[in-house]
């Protein structure tokens, strides 16, 4: 069966079909009477299957086109899209645009970054590594992964495993001349299981996420481990509602860290929706933490050499010695707080957060239990329950009760509480043990204390 | 002729040269002896959205998106793909890669034919049905209200953005089927600010309805008072408390409520494949005496309302728990299948890129007998809320949360002081069996509602009267 994965050599001159396109329709709207214009044009295609009980339950096969323009009428913007690349769909967009920019209002802020920041070297950034895998093949990782996980006494029931892997190309072009080709492939094979009967019935599983198939660890250790985790939640327990220290585990840390680039990030900021408002510079976290942008990451899942509107990017400290050192900003957002782009338009581009603690030592998850003593794990958040403009903090949580740095037992329906600014420089460590599956690169995280509540 | 099957076909099949009678020779490649069910799925969805901030309409955008899933079933096992490009040969490759799944089942097909529909909703397009220039003046229109209302008031966003989404639904068991879909939304969102502390309030709604209808009945002029009011509010506010008390819910989107702690665990994919927390359960007892929830599909205008669902089956009022008791499920036809049940018109899909499951469309608990004010005046000490943001869901253990963005604490029967965002925690088959009030104030929400569920979001609904649940976790800070 042919799965459509655009091969490696299809997929530079589907690269440069989607760079002519960008270009012509530049000319055009320039010629249409734009001062500036911009254009990003995608191709993504994947397969994925899932498997559940041994059976196979779907098979999709995705191929998902995306054009957006955006025309600049000297102050004014108008931005349109279309989710096929024929050229009636594009001319219409085109049209529609330029008829929007009629209508907004002249806001001094808007247009392109400056052409001087536009990005001029384009490094292989070992992003493309398609995975010539045909149905029955992920069929058969889909079923190994759900057989070794069954295997386990524990587990009564299944959501099933599934088998992805998909290619995506991107062009993104502007009036300034600049042309920006990027390709990458990301992988996935996950497992989601059931242990427990009835009232007792726990669910959890895992996944892995990677840019080269051969990156995997081995299928059966996945399966092995979404059935572990499952299983480990059986028994779990309420707590009663106190104050204690919690450690989130690396899975779960990295959305700390994901609240303070929202907090940090333009929009929050010039829309004065962020607890972080006039913090740049400012001690925020301990002495001990260093969390660096590194955008040229081999293989990085946001690995990028210029950001979405071409503006170069560069490894560059968010965080050093604990203080906040810049914010997260795209070239709009620069403008109305009157800063520099800091080449995250469209986000960041790999988050490295150095491990470390109070005391100097860097340690594992285990380590960090000892380290902690009696406290909260959290394996698991629910809801979002996080306030980006008063840092209030309030989410569901489940995972482990340890007592002298030893799982007690688990624990679930229970709330973890408390303010981000206050957990920020309540950090006591940060682990070793990261996680390699995100572009925020940490491992587990211990706040020193939070509010429990439960029964 | 009916209407809508007019406008989609011309929208949807005229442009690529099909016409409905063409759709018999894709189900011809799809079905095989071993195909159990079959459907194609043709969307050509437009959409706009514009905002302002800081004064300034800044940003505009118009978007279109079309194409045809082909979805073909063989037992349990279902095959997918789709193509933007709606035309015959594209079709009929989607066809039969969707078939390469097959290997045992019926593989009986049945002559089209057309499903009345009930219309719920207008067909028009709500984009073109309002100027840009009436647009624009709205959104400064709110702009300046929201910040004549209070010098507190720092920042000012507005949005409004409308869909026209018109889909055709054709499948082997002869379901033909047209729906042409309007939903707008406005939205306010304002900061205030007070000596250091800072804080926002945001409201909106919308529903399957031109804007005029929003504006008109001064609907948007309402949400950008509401959000000034709950930013003000929440100035005021103080820590929650931590712990386990008696929880007042109050009218309205609070209904998210049940969304999140039955709604999801009644769909029918998690019982059949046993997972939820609901499973097995068909006839138990899951709720108070007086309790009844239903998931209504069929209310005119309301944003989680289709007049059909995603696979041609007209919408119900499904009732999932009745006095207490749990009676039914929601289904899609593929579950239903499976389970020997009906499907109840839940078959919905974000759009023809992603395969259709059991979902809600507006989920509410019906009214009971109290008077708001005793329920309130029933605590000694626990917690008024009336305003969440979202909520969550494991459907497996059924533990639930959801944040409150507006809530009071009651001190002696009173509604005192705000208190800070506060996130609540129970668990499903639980939570509904501690309620102890039911009021008499029915009402459901504004039609602001976006359910998630494995990746794929679409708009829904909820809604419930003031209700008081005794024992609720609520997770502040303050002891």
């Amino acid at each position: 069966m042919d799965t459509s994965i655009v091969t490696a050599d299809d997929s530079v001159a589907e690269l440069d079909r989607l760079a002519e396109l960008a270009e012509d329709v530049i000319r055009r709207a320039r010629s249409a009477g734009a001062t500036q214009a911009e254009v990003s044009a995608s191709v993504a295609s994947g397969l994925s299957v899932n498997v559940r009980l041994g059976e196979v339950e779907t098979v999709e096969r995705n191929r998902d086109r995306g054009f957006g323009l955006t025309v600049y009428f000297g102050q004014r913007k108008g931005s349109a899209s279309t989710a096929d690349l024929k050229p009636d769909s594009v001319e219409a967009t085109l049209a529609q645009a330029c008829a929007i920019a009629r209508y907004t209002e002249p806001d001094p802020c808007t247009g392109l970054a400056d052409a001087g920041l536009m990005q001029t070297r384009f490094p292989d950034l070992d992003l493309w590594h398609p995975w010539g895998i045909d149905v029955d093949g992920a069929i058969a990782i889909g079923r190994e992964v759900e057989s070794t996980a069954r295997d386990n006494a524990a587990i009564t029931n299944s959501e099933g495993a599934s088998v992805q892997c998909g290619d995506a190309l991107g062009v993104y072009a502007n009036s300034h001349g600049f042309v920006g080709r990027e390709r990458g492939t990301h992988h996935s094979v996950a497992c989601s299981l059931i242990a427990g009967k009835g009232d007792a019935m726990q669910r959890d599983g895992w996944y892995e996420y990677v840019r080269d198939a051969g990156d995997f660890p081995p299928f059966d250790a996945i399966g092995r481990k979404a059935a572990e985790r499952a299983a480990a939640r059986l028994g779990a327990r309420r707590l009663s509602t106190r104050e204690c220290p919690v450690l989130f585990a690396p899975e779960v840390a990295r959305s700390l860290v994901g609240h303070l680039v929202s907090a940090a990030s333009g929009g929050s900021l010039y829309r004065r929706a962020s607890f972080l408002l006039d913090h740049a510079g400012k001690p925020l976290l301990p002495d001990f933490v260093d969390i660096v942008e590194s955008p040229l990451l081999p293989r990085g899942h946001a690995s990028g050499a210029f950001d979405a509107e071409g503006v170069a990017t560069r490894e560059s400290a968010l965080v050093e010695g604990g203080v906040l050192r810049r914010y997260v900003l795209g070239s709009y957002s620069a403008r109305k707080l009157g800063l520099q782009t800091t080449g995250n338009a469209g986000g960041v581009h790999n988050l490295v957060v150095k491990p470390g603690s109070i005391d100097g030592a860097a340690a594992d998850q285990p380590a960090m239990l000892e380290d902690m003593g009696t406290g909260l794990l959290v394996t698991d958040l629910m809801g979002q329950g996080v306030s980006i403009v008063t840092g209030d903090y309030s989410r569901g949580a489940a995972g482990f009760w340890i007592e002298n740095g030893e799982i007690a037992y688990p624990v679930e329906e229970i709330t973890i509480a408390g303010n981000l600014r206050d957990m920020f420089m309540d950090l006591r460590a940060i682990g070793a043990d990261v996680d390699p599956r995100s572009s925020i690169l940490t491992g587990s995280i211990l706040v020193g204390k939070m509010t429990v509540a439960g029964e | 002729m009916d209407v809508s099957l007019a406008l989609a076909e011309r929208t949807l099949l005229a442009p690529g040269g099909l016409s409905v009678g063409d759709l018999d020779r894709v189900f011809a490649r799809v079905m095989a002896p071993s195909i159990d069910a079959a459907d194609l799925y043709f969307q050509h969805s437009r959409s706009e959205s514009w905002v302002l901030e800081d004064g300034i309409v800044r940003d505009g955008s118009h978007s279109i998106e079309q194409g045809v899933g082909v979805r073909a079933i063989s037992g349990d096992r279902t095959g997918f793909a789709y193509s933007d490009d709606i035309v015959l040969p594209q079709l009929l490759e989607a066809a039969g890669a969707a078939r390469a799944i097959a290997h045992d089942g019926k593989g009986m097909g049945k002559p089209l034919a057309l499903c009345g529909v009930r219309a719920l909703y207008p067909p028009d397009d709500p984009i073109d049905a309002l100027d840009n220039a009436a647009k624009i003046a709205l959104l400064r229109e709110l702009d300046v209200l929201a910040r004549s209302l209070d010098p507190r008031i720092k920042q000012v966003i507005v949005g409004m953005n409308a869909t026209h989404d018109s889909v055709l639904v054709a499948a082997a068991d002869g379901t033909l089927a047209a729906d042409v879909r309007p939903l707008t939304r406005i939205n306010v969102q304002v900061i205030a600010e007070q000596g250091t502390r800072r804080e926002s309030g945001y409201s909106g709604g919308g529903g399957r309805c031109a804007y005029r209808e929003l504006i008109d009945s001064g609907r948007a002029h309402a949400w950008a008072r509401e959000a000034v009011r709950q930013a003000l509010v929440n100035l005021e506010a103080v820590a929650a408390p931590a712990g386990t008390m008696d929880v007042v819910l109050g009218p309205g989107w609070p209904g998210v409520l049940l969304h999140e702690a039955v709604g999801h665990g009644l769909e029918g994919d998690f019982n059949r494949k046993g997972t939820s927390a609901f499973a097995g359960r068909m006839g138990d007892k899951v709720a108070a005496e007086g309790v009844t929830v239903v998931d209504d599909g069929t209310l005119p205008g309301r944003r989680g309302s289709l007049s059909v669902d995603d696979e041609g089956t007209p919408t119900h009022c499904t009732t999932l728990i009745e006095d207490g008791r749990l009676v039914g499920y929601m289904q899609d036809k593929h579950n239903a299948r499976l389970m020997g049940m009906q499907p109840t018109g839940n078959g919905r899909r974000e759009s023809f890129a992603h395969l259709p499951m059991p979902r809600m469309t507006n989920t509410c608990m019906l009214a009971g007998q109290r008077d708001p004010a005793e329920i309130i005046a029933s605590v000694e000490r626990g917690l008024y809320a009336v305003n969440f943001g979202g909520g969550q869901v494991d459907i497996t253990n059924g533990k639930f949360v959801f944040s409150a963005n507006e809530a009071y604490l009651i001190e002696h029967g009173k509604v005192t002081r705000p208190v800070r965002g506060a996130t609540l925690i129970g668990s499903g088959p639980d939570v509904l069996t501690r309620v102890a009030m039911v009021g008499n104030d029915l009402k459901l929400d504004e039609g602001v509602g976006v359910c998630g569920k494995d990746g794929q979001s679409v708009p829904v609904g909820v809604g419930m009267p003031t209700t008081k649940i005794a024992a609720v976790t609520v997770g502040g800070t303050a002891a």
